[in-house]
């Protein structure tokens, strides 16, 4: 039997040149399907040495158990051997005992309890780091579109599976011992083992999440660690190079870690999530890990309710412009934040809030319209509006009445006219006046509008005048000029 | 220099105090707090327009401590006015006021936006050139300082980028004071600002004494090219070329290569990759002479460094991101003219093979595009077995673009392949060129056979390319007759007026019966092209009688440009009757000549303009494929070209009297 291996490339090459021998159109489309199908192999660089051949040794459990111990050592280091996976004819039959082993230690593990005793832990570790940590090859699709495209999978995956598969198997072990394991799984451990969520294959990332998971959870000497090292891997994903694959993992993580939070929030937290988290909300690729770093924020909000003031303001700073998809869960999160908001603070950001409310429910693209419209829809939304009705009613009466004549959606026009309907119902005396005020409004900031061009137009002028001024002045100031340095 | 500042405030001042009524500073400080962002940003481009209202002292004591305390907007809005700030000297009342204009960039400087802060140090720096001695050190070092021991790392990042402007202008022991700042820099807790630090690292050595560049810079490079991040490792390789560049031969052996061989064996290929890019800019620095080179780097260590790069590119060359592989393909060619011909057979030439059938076409264009480094070395010879396929394969690559760039090279390709490998191999490549469907490329094939035939010669021209060119001239397809007219508008020149007149003209004049108006109107314009080529009697005999006919032609455009160009021969002609009538006068032997030359002057102007009015043609062409259209339709693309042609023209008649003088 031979292990599953990615298809050879080899293959891939010939039956493109035999179609481009027909047509050379069709070769686009062939290459990517190609590609798309590539996995990739972790650094070619590090399996240059020369290839050990794997002899296979017996079973742990033909042995007596005092020669266990050592067996299982020896088949520790036999596993630190690695393979070239992208050439999947080489080594089939050192790959093959490798996996074998690599499963027989997995179960052993697993299911014998007293095997993980203090002298393992340094042949355990060492077996992991071997297989696990190495430079992530770069990116086969810089345009790498996570919804459209395939992920590149990690060619040595039938390895490495079972390596993670084994590393949790150890770390729940109820024989673990956190107080020996610390010396081996360090700083620099977690420090590498946190680069490795920038792989692409997805199954990597699932089992990183949850080896991180365990190892936050029992070493509570990293815990500090791990939380800055995170952060730096956020602000290098926002500010420098916009791309991390393990971002959303990243974020379940911490949610689970924010929500252990202890009262009062220290001031790095609160740090964390006003520079960190809400920067987050700009980043391109934010589809990918919305849910995760919205439950992030609402987990902080929970906690400390007057972080609201401060994370919504900085939600509506960072804004999307262009992106309506984007804008679409901005709202979301919005919603998400008011279902858990004290009316206490829902006063303090009413008025920034609705005015970009009211922008979005006048959006021209349909989606973020409806989004926004939905709100009142949210019963407990409604009830704060209600409460507030004097301050929203004058902010959001100008679009709604606005769209309400002249969106080119029908369905969009028709909720205008429910969310018209139920505001006025609240108060009924202001939309009155607000209706029968609406024109001379209008004309008002038309006029203010004429008075800011007016503004402009003179201090254009006035520039010129200076200008002119400057150039004949600048003769007059050069014969100074040259003065002071003949005086001195 | 109160002397001096006095007449600059004096006029400024005095405005200011004059618009005091009509601008308070309410108003536009309203403007730059607009609740609409994009008006707010349309205020602060327009910031120095405030500022001059507003006059120098008002500027200083109103506008910027607002600004200070206002940051807290959106970025677009910031990246504004740190862009502003800049350039804001002159506004605040000249250099002795510089100074005033810190704070705000200060707090710029500590933005998290990236853009913004990068825009910030920039206008810091600007602005540091423009403060005496003695404002540098009372203002902007301590700046530098606060923002080097910032809490945040953004302020502490913005720090790196200040060192190199400050420290040139300080006294010593400030000099002291600022390397240390940057020494802990380098070391800093976050890698974001050991990044920053390693990137300016180089840039910092420069301005440093020679001893401090060895007892201070370069234990920070080692120290940053062995750090736990390979990003911060691979900045660290790219600072080694400014800082290799300052060193001598002995100390550059003993202090910078050990750690540069260690990053050519890094464990990640970003540092690694960073090593080969960043080796041939040490190569860049001394392309005119290998021995300026061996003066930078000891000529064992380039070997040494080239093989160990031969199986990193090996290495690259099998990796699987095609960036990385073009990329190498573009700096590995350039390997050659160090190593000698030896090593580029033994080392190189086994890359440039492997690279010359990968699978991603740029890897396989960048290596073409440099044939001439290793041609230099090796002759090309060595390659062209290989060569072929990749060039064939590359001239029916199918994305345009691709096709577009190696026409580009075909002419070097044929110069150092020789004629007999060219008509042997390409030259069936070149004619294919000439119809395709992307009207790109049609184009560029057409200038192709213009600089071929520079190369090779007007006999080769008649022989292989013009009887070729001809023939299209009956194609089915109008885009290809249009195509010779454009082969010959281009290679008349060249040709010579022999062939021009006896062949070309003919076909050319028989197009003008063509049934479809572009080609009618291509007629004419290219009648006008060659008209200065040809001799007077087929001028006047041949071209005039056809372009009057086009001139009545049904078709308003084919009119329009026959009536042109029939305006361009009738000045030809006479132009070339001037002389006789003015016979007068000596004639001196020069005369002629230059008089025939003349004309050429505006043929050579509505050359230009036909090139810039093809292009809307051009793109409406290579969207819409369309092998025939109808006579309507043919009139669509060119109808609008009309208004672009009328600015051209008045735009060259405008430019015309001036170029004469």
């Amino acid at each position: 039997m031979s292990s599953p291996s990615p298809p050879a490339p080899v293959s891939c090459a010939a039956a493109i040149s035999a179609a481009e021998k027909v047509d050379g159109f069709t070769r686009k489309s062939v290459r990517k399907a190609q590609r798309q199908k590539r996995s990739q192999g972790s650094s070619q660089f590090r399996s240059q040495g020369g290839q050990a051949e794997l002899h296979p040794l017996p079973q742990l459990k033909d042995v007596t158990s005092n020669e266990q111990q050592e067996l299982f050592c020896q088949k520790l280091q036999q596993c630190c051997v690695l393979f070239d996976f992208m050439d999947s004819v080489s080594d089939l039959k050192s790959k093959e005992i490798k996996r074998a082993t690599l499963n027989e230690l997995v179960e052993y593990v697993s299911t014998n309890r007293g095997v993980i005793v203090e002298s393992a832990y340094s042949d355990i570790v060492k077996m992991i780091s071997a297989n696990i940590f190495r430079t992530l090859p770069p990116s086969d699709n810089p345009d790498f579109d996570p919804e459209e495209d395939e992920p590149t999978l990690e060619a040595s995956w039938p390895h490495i599976q079972l390596v993670y598969e084994f590393f949790l198997r150890f770390l729940e072990s109820p024989d673990f011992q956190p107080s020996i394991a610390k010396r081996y799984i360090d700083q620099k451990f977690v420090q590498q083992l946190l680069e490795l969520f920038d792989s692409e294959d997805p199954r990597e990332r699932d089992f990183l999440k949850t080896v991180l998971h365990r190892i936050y959870g029992k070493f509570l000497g990293l815990r500090a660690f791990i939380r800055k090292q995170i952060n730096n891997i956020f602000l290098r994903f926002i500010y420098e190079t916009e791309h991390f694959n393990g971002v959303a993992e990243l974020l379940e993580i911490l949610g689970s870690i924010i929500n252990g939070f202890a009262l009062p929030l220290k001031a790095e937290h609160k740090q964390f999530l006003m520079k960190v988290l809400i920067p987050m909300h700009t980043a391109k690729g934010l589809a990918l890990f919305h849910a995760q770093l919205a439950y992030c924020v609402v987990q902080f909000l929970e906690k400390d309710t007057t972080l609201t003031e401060p994370v919504i303001r900085g939600l509506l700073k960072f804004w999307p412009k262009t992106c309506s998809q984007k804008e679409v869960m901005f709202l979301g999160e919005i919603e998400e934040i008011l279902d858990v908001i004290e009316p206490t603070q829902f006063k303090k950001i009413e008025e920034p809030l609705f005015k970009q409310i009211s922008k979005c429910v006048s959006s021209s693209h349909f989606q973020v319209a409806e989004r926004a419209l939905y709100f009142w829809n949210n019963e407990y939304i409604l009830s704060l509006i209600e409460e507030n009705i004097d301050k929203i009613l004058p902010i959001m009466f100008a679009s709604l009445y606005k769209i309400s004549k002249e969106h080119w959606n029908q369905t969009i026009v028709a909720l205008v006219y429910n969310v018209l309907k139920t505001l006025m119902e609240m108060n009924g005396k202001l939309f009155d006046d607000l209706t029968s005020s609406y024109k001379a409004e209008r004309q008002r900031e038309k006029k203010k509008e004429l008075e800011r061009e007016e503004l402009w137009k003179k201090l254009e002028e006035l520039k010129l005048k200076k200008a002119l001024e400057k150039q004949n002045s600048a003769y007059t100031e050069h014969g100074i000029l040259e003065c002071n340095t003949n005086a001195s | 220099m109160a002397g001096a500042a006095g007449p600059g405030a004096g006029p400024g001042a005095a405005g200011g105090d004059g618009d005091d009524s009509l601008y308070p500073i309410a108003v536009l400080i309203d403007e730059l707090r607009n609740e609409d962002v994009q008006l707010r940003l349309n205020s602060i481009k327009k910031l120095s327009t405030i500022a001059l209202a507003l006059g120098v002292e008002r500027t200083r004591t109103e506008l910027l401590p607002f600004l200070t305390d206002t940051i807290y907007d959106e970025d677009e809005v910031l990246l504004a006015l740190a862009e502003q700030l800049g350039n804001f000297t002159g506004l605040v009342g000249g250099p002795d006021f510089a100074h005033c204009l810190l704070p705000p960039l200060e707090s710029l400087a500590t933005v998290e936006e990236t853009v913004v802060r990068d825009k910030a140090v920039e206008s810091l720096r600007q602005i540091s050139q423009e403060h005496t001695p003695v404002a540098l050190e009372a203002h902007f070092v301590p700046l530098v300082k606060r923002l080097a021991s910032g809490d945040w790392f953004t302020s502490r990042t913005s720090a790196c980028g200040l060192f190199s402007v400050c420290y040139p202008r300080a006294s010593n022991a400030v000099k002291a004071e600022i390397r240390q700042h940057f020494r802990s820099l380098c070391s800093d807790d976050t890698p974001m600002v050991r990044r920053a630090a390693a990137s300016k690292l180089g840039e910092f050595a420069k301005v440093l004494e020679l001893d401090s560049v060895k007892t201070e810079i370069v234990p920070l490079f080692t120290n940053l090219a062995s750090d736990e991040q390979d990003s911060v490792r691979l900045l660290a390789v790219e600072a080694c070329v400014s800082i290799a560049q300052l060193l001598s031969q002995d100390d550059l052996e003993a202090l910078v290569m050990p750690t540069l061989r260690q990053a050519a064996e890094d464990k990640s290929w970003r540092v690694r990759y960073m090593v080969a890019d960043k080796f041939s800019e040490v190569k860049c620095i001394g392309i005119s002479g290998i021995e300026n080179l061996k003066g930078i780097c000891p000529a064992d260590f380039l070997l040494d460094t080239t093989i160990n790069l031969s199986i990193l590119g090996l290495e690259l060359v099998s990796d699987t991101n095609q960036h990385v592989k073009s990329a190498l393909a573009s700096v590995i060619m350039g390997l050659s003219t160090i190593l000698g011909k030896e090593n580029t057979i033994e080392h190189l030439l086994p890359l440039f093979l492997a690279q010359l059938k990968d699978e991603c076409p740029e890897v396989r264009l960048n290596i073409i595009s440099n044939l001439d480094c290793v041609n230099e070395v090796i002759g090309i010879r060595q390659l062209s077995q290989s060569l072929l396929p990749a060039i064939v394969e590359l001239a029916e690559d199918a994305k345009w673009r691709v096709r577009l760039a190696i026409i580009e090279y075909m002419p070097l390709l044929a110069g150092q392949l020789g004629v007999e490998f060219f008509d042997e191999k390409l030259n069936s490549l070149c004619m294919a060129w000439l119809v395709d469907h992307v009207y790109a490329i049609r184009e560029a094939a057409t200038n192709n056979l213009m600089k071929l035939v520079q190369k090779f010669g007007t006999e080769w021209a008649q022989n292989t390319i013009v009887p070729r060119v001809l023939v299209m001239a009956n194609d089915p397809n109008y885009l290809h007759r249009m195509t010779t007219l454009f082969c010959i508008n281009a290679l008349s020149e060249a040709c010579g007026k022999e062939i021009t007149t006896k062949q070309m003209l003919p076909i050319v004049l028989k197009m003008a019966g063509d049934q479809v108006a572009n080609v009618r109107f291509n007629v004419a314009k290219s009648l006008q092209k060659i008209g200065p080529i040809l001799d007077t009697n087929a001028l006047q005999g041949e071209v005039k009688p056809v372009l009057q006919k086009l001139g009545q032609d049904e078709d308003m455009d084919v009119k329009y440009f026959a009536q042109e160009a029939i305006s361009v021969v009738a000045q030809r002609l006479r132009k070339l009757d001037f002389p006789v009538k003015d016979s007068e006068e000596p004639s001196i032997p020069g005369v002629d000549k230059n008089l025939f030359l003349r004309p050429r002057v505006p043929g050579e102007n509505t050359g230009k303009a036909q090139r810039g009015r093809a292009a809307p043609v051009a793109s409406k062409e290579a969207v819409d494929a369309a092998p025939l259209r109808g006579t309507n339709a043919a009139k669509g693309p060119h109808v609008n070209t009309r208004d672009t042609l009328a600015q051209l023209e008045t735009a060259e008649l405008m430019h015309f009297p001036q170029s004469r003088e």
